[in-house]
């Protein structure tokens, strides 16, 4: 489909979309109304029977935790895939790491000062999911991204030393798989699949809200692993991976086209 | 009657799919994606306000305080750790695109075509 018949169709579709949409939102309850039926029984559930602070946290990983066992597997799913569309091709080699550049000593020292404190702010927002706003998928990217200012600090080296694939390969099952166990234990304690079946403990106390901050942490040490995993692997495709000048025979999928990439690939690396 | 928020949810969404239709850089794709997805966070949230309400945390507000409808800001945060993942898978497959084809604009991926 060329550029031009694409804009034809969205011309002639969007109009369309704009005016079901517009009749839709006119059914839709006022904007700021009292009228939220889910969000009421939600609220009320959370901060009685269950005890936890943070009513998203609540929905999120006991009222309606399979769904969030999904969105796990999601994530799951989008991470290997990732990794083995960015995994070496043939023709590629891994060559050493090439020199990092200047990386200004204010910018390694804001990186190693920082490093610490994301860290610790990513723990503490893990921990805290079922008290504070937050929990496991946003402490976990917070862990993930503070990992990286070890990149920004200019030590790459380090930061594939201390945390190989391997190791964030099985980080990242085990966080998944103890989800899913967690959610057994449910069916063998409970009688049901991620029944909160632990004592859900006094509102506000750190230890309440049951299996909520057990999930919690399971999956913060899985989005920590996916996402420390995803980056790592965008990032070897620049600092890590070369293609070297020939590619082997065969490994092309079509004929002419690879070659003429390939060659034009090498030529961006050579004015780099 | 206000419908303002949803209608500016609306409209985020064709802005991001006119992006995608008209774009001629895959990466400019899949951000333009991701433009359209967040017009379902805006309408999710939209839909989830009560005038006047705070979040829906009692760490520190005593129980019984009007708040916002948690359980579509859930289903935000699923819609987001989606919509991130969605966006690391396609740009994978840009990056291998750019290695075997040596472009990024849609319109010159014949081979794909044929």
């Amino acid at each position: 489909m060329t550029r031009r018949s694409r804009l034809v169709l969205f011309v002639i579709v969007a109009p369309v979309f704009a005016a079901l949409f517009f009749l839709a939102a006119q059914g839709l309850p006022s904007f700021g109304s009292e009228f939220h039926p889910y969000g009421d029984r939600a609220v009320e559930m959370a901060t009685g029977q269950r005890a936890t602070a943070n009513v998203v946290s609540s929905v999120n990983f006991d009222q309606r935790a399979i769904d969030t066992l999904g969105e796990e597997f999601i994530l799951f799913g989008s991470v290997i895939g990732t990794i083995v569309l960015l995994r070496p091709a043939p023709e590629e080699r891994e060559t050493g790491l090439r020199s990092a550049g200047r990386v200004l000593p204010t910018t390694r020292l804001a990186g190693y000062l920082l490093l610490p404190v994301s860290v610790l702010v990513g723990l503490y927002v893990i921990a805290h999911g079922q008290l504070s706003p937050g929990g496991g998928f946003q402490g976990g990217v917070v862990l993930a991204t503070g990992w990286h200012l070890l990149y920004v600090a200019g030590r790459y080296t380090a930061l594939r030393r201390a945390a190989s694939p391997t190791v964030l390969e099985i980080a990242e099952s085990v966080g998944a798989a103890a989800y899913a166990a967690i959610g057994l234990a449910g069916l063998v304690i409970g009688g049901a699949f991620l029944v909160n079946f632990l004592p859900t403990g006094r509102l506000n106390d750190l230890l309440s809200g049951g299996t909520v901050p057990l999930l919690n942490g399971a999956v913060g040490v899985a989005v920590a692993a996916a996402i420390v995993l995803l980056l790592s692997g965008f990032l070897e495709q620049e600092v890590v991976l070369r293609q070297t000048e020939e590619p082997l025979a065969g490994s092309s999928i079509s004929t002419e086209e690879p070659l003429a990439g390939s060659s034009m690939v090498a030529d961006d690396a050579e004015q780099r | 009657m206000i419908t303002l928020p949803y209608l500016v949810a609306g409209w985020l969404f064709l802005v991001g799919c006119y992006g995608l239709v008209t774009s001629r850089n895959l990466v400019h794709t899949v951000a333009c994606l991701t433009v359209a997805q967040s017009a379902t966070y805006v309408l999710l949230l939209a839909v989830g306000f009560r005038a006047g309400a705070t979040a829906p945390v009692f760490a520190d507000v005593p129980v019984g305080t009007r708040v916002v409808d948690p359980v579509v800001q859930a289903l935000s945060l699923t819609d987001i750790v989606v919509s991130a993942t969605v966006t690391a898978v396609l740009l994978a497959l840009t990056v291998q695109i750019y290695k075997r084809h040596g472009t990024v604009n849609p319109d010159e991926l014949r081979a794909l075509q044929d």
